[in-house]
Formats: structure tokens, sequence, C-alpha cells
């Protein structure tokens, strides 16, 4: 059964106007959470604002029944939520969607964010740890402001970063890192979560280096469980839904004009 | 508790909440919220004859109180529904109603004959409404010749319910409502979404990859509401109501506009468990004004 159930807000950390890390109580026991999966949020009061906005699950804490988002703001939505104050209700439906494959065959994976898209990573972070397999983030932004949770990060790997002013990390986009031309590029597995374009590079690259890649698509979503039919992304098997088929999918799977 | 049963034709729901085609999949997804049998029916996802990949993406934007659609019928065929799905779903106790469709008048007789041996389907809902396909769909719905046509031509291979459901993107709703009354339809259905457009300013370009697509939501619940006021003047068989039903105070005007049920559509995006709470909403407005039974308000305005 999925959580339909208004959450209370308990802590929103900004780290510039335009990111901030939102964390809610939930007043149920949260199911378990697979890195990839995403919640509904529903945005109250705010006009414009009619249907609910798909957000990644960052972090979740069990035994406290805590949930946290990573929110870049970009419209109305995005906005109002971190507008909240602590003690408010949100609704929450969630866990929703499928998750990044973790497998015990892999020793070493690359973990390739860039904006919003860091999110899922945390939680791929945890499992890597888990599972005994090396990770490497690479986490790209416009400039320094946009790359956040590197200390996170840091946790469960090693940390790249690139932002296009060289403000932090290496200068120009993450497909430009000089990790992917190092001659100790060697990877089991390429994960990549961020705009569109990002990802298709990421892919080709993972394609020309023969490299498993997988990729958390965001399409925009009237549901984001499974009815409307509004998500889709077209496979090699036709029109899937990016909410319940995805939001992960091998690049490979896809039928992206690269 | 008051008595929300009512009558479409010769079948009976256990009360009047049903979802609308294309808001609630074909109901497995939602099995993960509540139970189904709670529902008065579901109507399913549109078929067609053959696989439809739909339009590509973008088929979404979201507009002041509502949203615009155009996913053009996506489904994977008649046959794959009887093999794959229809086994899953034949449980419920709910009705089970099939939206049909179709591009011409013999892929509408194609699939209902398909429809007639499936015990648990107690009723196809004519879909001649769809603002979302080229041929086909909502043309046969914006004349009455054709909407005629396409209704008596189901009508002789069908025996069970006949419901049709009825385009809003017409200047004469109730000759409509006429028209397939006189061809057999056993209830009318409106409405179905109203033909809209989004621009995206800073692009010059549509949201939409078909520039058109169908409005629904709380934004046509007044155009909605009108029609079936009209509809319930100018018919005598039982209309369901759709259009912008996000809580029981929305289907209760339905009904007092004359709908004998209502299926609720876009609210089952926000809120999976819309449904549930205005069948509860009903009851308490009933007992709230001391009705014994749902049927009693049907038509009911005071004009
Ligand atoms: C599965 C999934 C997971 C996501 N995870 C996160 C996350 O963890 N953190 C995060 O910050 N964001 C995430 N997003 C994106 C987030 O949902 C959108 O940024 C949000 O819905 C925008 O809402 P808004 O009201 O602020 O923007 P709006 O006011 O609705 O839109 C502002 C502008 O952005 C465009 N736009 C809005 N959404 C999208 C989209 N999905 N794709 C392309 N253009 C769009 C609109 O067309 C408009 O031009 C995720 C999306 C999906 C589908
Ligand atoms: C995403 C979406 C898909 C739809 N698909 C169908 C369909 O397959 N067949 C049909 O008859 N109506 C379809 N409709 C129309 C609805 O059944 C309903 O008539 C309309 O949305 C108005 O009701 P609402 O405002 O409550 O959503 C669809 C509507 C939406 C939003
Ligand atoms: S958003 Fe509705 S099916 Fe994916």
């Amino acid at each position: 059964m999925k959580v339909v159930a208004d959450h209370k807000v308990v802590n929103i950390q900004y780290f510039s106007e335009e990111n901030y890390v939102i964390q809610m109580e939930s007043p149920v026991d949260i199911p378990k959470i697979k890195p990839g999966n995403f919640a509904e949020i529903k945005v109250d009061n705010t006009p414009g604002v009619f249907l609910r906005r798909p957000f990644s699950i960052l972090d979740v804490d069990y035994e406290n029944k805590l949930i946290s988002f990573y929110v870049k703001v970009i419209g109305k939505g995005t906005r109002y939520i971190g507008l909240y104050e602590i003690g408010d209700q949100i609704n929450l439906i969630y866990p929703l969607g499928n998750s990044f494959t973790v497998s015990d065959k892999d020793r070493k994976v690359l973990i390739v964010g860039g904006g919003s898209g860091i999110a899922p990573f945390i939680l791929l972070g945890k499992e890597m740890v888990k599972n005994g397999i090396e990770a490497t983030f690479l986490i790209g932004g416009r400039s320094q402001r946009d790359i956040i949770l590197t200390k996170e990060f840091a946790k469960y790997g090693d940390v790249l970063v690139t932002t296009e002013d060289g403000s932090l990390g290496e200068k120009g986009l993450v497909t430009q890192h000089s990790v992917f031309i190092s001659p100790q590029f060697k990877y089991d597995r390429i994960y990549a979560c961020g705009p569109d374009p990002m990802m298709k590079a990421v892919a080709i690259i993972a394609q020309q280096k023969e490299i498993t890649c997988e990729v958390s698509l965001e399409n925009t979503m009237a549901c984001g469980f499974g009815i409307c039919l509004c998500c889709v992304t077209a496979t090699q098997e036709g029109n899937k839904r990016v909410c319940l088929e995805g939001p992960v999918f091998n690049s490979r799977y896809l039928k992206w004009q690269i | 508790m008051a008595d929300l049963k009512v009558k479409i034709h010769n079948l009976e729901f256990k009360n009047p909440v049903t979802v609308a085609s294309g808001t609630f999949g074909f109901g497995e997804e939602m099995a993960e919220f509540f139970d189904l049998s709670l529902l008065g029916g579901i109507f399913v996802k549109g078929l067609t004859i053959k696989n439809r990949e739909g339009h590509v993406y973008p088929r979404m934007a979201e507009t002041p109180s509502g949203m615009l659609n155009a996913v053009g019928l996506q489904n994977k065929g008649i046959d794959y529904f009887i093999d794959h799905i229809y086994p899953n779903i034949k449980h419920l106790d709910t009705h089970i109603i099939a939206n049909v469709n179709g591009s011409t008048v013999e892929e509408y007789i194609e699939v209902t004959e398909k429809l007639n041996d499936l015990e648990k389907v107690t009723a196809i809902e004519l879909n001649i409404s769809c603002p979302n396909v080229k041929e086909g769909g909502m043309l046969f719905g914006i004349s009455c010749p054709s909407a005629i046509a396409v209704t008596d031509a189901i009508r002789k291979v069908y025996k069970k319910t006949l419901i049709v459901k009825l385009s809003p993107n017409v200047t004469d709703i109730a000759e409509m409502a006429r028209a397939v009354e006189g061809a057999g339809a056993d209830s009318i259905s409106l409405i179905n979404t109203l033909l809209g457009m989004a621009i995206n300013a800073e692009k010059r370009k549509p949201i939409l990859s078909t520039i058109t697509g169908g409005l629904s939501g709380p934004a046509i619940k007044p155009v909605a509401l009108r029609m079936v006021w009209q509809v319930y003047h100018a018919v005598k068989v039982p209309i369901i109501g759709i259009g912008g039903i996000m809580n029981a105070t929305d289907a209760i005007e339905f009904f007092l506009a004359g709908s004998s049920a209502i299926q609720v559509g876009t609210a089952n995006f926000i809120d999976p468990m819309a449904s549930l709470k205005i069948i509860d909403g009903i009851n308490e407005y009933l007992n709230r004004h001391s009705f014994q039974s749902v049927n009693e308000i049907i038509g009911l305005l005071e004009t």
C-alpha cells in the first residue's frame, strides 16, 4: 500500500534562494524506500498550482519517521513549498516509481548528478556502501552555489565537481570532466539524473565505453501513479509511463535521439 | 446512512459515484490505494480495436484550475484487455464499464462485439467525444447524423446497457442528447473534455505536441453543469454527470442539475481517495438535509 497522508514540516534548510532541503515527519511508519523512488507533493493554496509536484526522496529516517526532499526552485510550486512554516502540514503520496539497480556483481560505479538530479543519490550512495560497491559521485551545476550536499555524498564515496563558471571543481559541463578521459576510467555501471541533455550526453559516453547506464527521467506528470498516461517516454517497447515503469530506465531501452 | 443506490437503465449501482474513463487506468494501479469494490462503478480507459501508442510527449499542460491532455487513447487494444486485464479485475464487486472507441463505425462495432461476452462488463460507454484522435472520436459526436449512425449501429449489436458519452464541443447539447436517445442510448454521460490549448510564451511554442488538447478539471465544471441541466430537460434516459467534480458538494450540484450518477475524473490525480470522500460526503449531505435517498435530489434544482 502507498502512504497518502499529511506530513508535518519539521525543518527547511536553505542553501541559497534557489536550493533547499525540506524535512517532514510522517504520521505513520515509513515503508521501505528504494533509491530512485519519488513522492507526489500537494502544494496547497498556491494560485496556478493545480496538480501535485513530483520529487525524488532524498533521505529517510525510519526510526524517527522523517522524510526529506531536495528542491530546486524553478516555478510557482517549488517556490511555495519552501515558504511553508515549521509545523505546517503537507500532503504526500509515496513511494512511487521504480528504483536504480543495485547489483552485487558491480565493484565500481559512477554516479552523475546535475541540478536537482542529485536528489536520489544519497539513498543510492547508502545502498552502495551496504553492498561494498565503490562509488564515485560526479556533481555538476552552473556555479558554486548550486553544488550542495557534497559533505553528505563524501560519506559514501569520492566526490568530483564541475561548475559551468569554474567557481568550484573543474570548469565546464559534467560530461567534460577529466574523469571521462582518465586512463583509470573503469566502472561497471553509470547512473545519471539531471537535465535531459546531460543524461543523454552521459548515456552516449556510456554506450561508447560499453558500460550499462541507468538514467532517471523527470517528465511532467499529472498523477504520478500510472493512471493518466501523460508522462510517457518512447522506449524500444513503445510508450512507457515514467511514473510507473520508470522513472529509472536503462538508457539503451529508451528511444532517445542520440 | 441514507440510501445511495441508483439505477442506470436496468443496472443497480450501490452508490452513484463512479470514476471517469482515462482517469483511473483499468483500476489495477488504484487497488494500491483502496478497495475498488466500494465504488459504484469503474469506467475503464478507452479501448480501440488495435494497439495505439497515443501521441508523443508532451501530452499534458497544467492550466488555471485544470489541465489539458493529449494522451490520444493510448491502449493495447481490446484483445489485450480481454486476455490480460479483464481477468484481474472481473472479481471486483462493482460495475466495470468499457469505454468504446473507433475511427470508423465498423471499428466501434468490432470492439463492441468482443465485449458482448464479458459477463462482468455490465455496460459500455460509447465515446463519440474524444478530442484527441484525428479520425473518428469527436467527429462522430459533433454532428447529429453521425452520432445517430454510430449509436444506431451499436444498439443493433449490443444487448446490455448502452451509455453514450457526449462532447461539449457542440452548439446545441440538447439536440445531440435527443439524437442519441432516439437512436437507442439507454443512458447519456457528459461531458468529455473541452477542446483547448496552452502556449509557452517564452519559447513561442505550444506546450502540447498536438497543439490542442482536452481541458478537464474544475475549470470546466460550470459548462458541465449547464449541459447536464439542459440535457435533463431534453431527454428521459438517466444522465451520468462528469466535469470537474472534486468533492461531494460538486457531486450534489450535478445531482440537483439532473444527474443520476457522477464520474470523478481529474480529481483522482490529485487525491486518489477523492471518490471515497465523495461517497461519504454525499451521505452526510443527505442526512443533514433529511433525505432518505439520493434519488430524491436528482433534478431537484429549484428555479
Ligand atoms: C520523478 C521526478 C523526480 C523529481 N525530483 C526532483 C527533486 O528531487 N528535486 C527537484 O527540485 N525537482 C525534482 N523534479 C522536478 C520537479 O518536479 C519540478 O521542478 C516541479 O514540478 C516544478 O514545479 P513548479 O510549480 O515549481 O514549476 P512550474 O511553475 O510548473 O513550471 C515552471 C517552468 O518549468 C517547466 N517545467 C516544470 N516541470 C518540468 C519538468 N518536469 N520538465 C521540464 N520542464 C518543466 C514548466 O513548463 C515551466 O516552464 C522531479 C521530477 C520528476 C518527474
Ligand atoms: C488524461 C485523461 C484521459 C482521458 N481519457 C479518456 C478516454 O480514454 N475516454 C473517454 O471517454 N474520456 C477520457 N477522458 C475524459 C474524462 O473521462 C472526463 O470526461 C473529463 O476529464 C472531464 O471530467 P473531469 O473534469 O472530472 O476530469 C480523459 C481525461 C483525461 C484528463
Ligand atoms: S503521471 Fe499519470 S501515468 Fe504517469
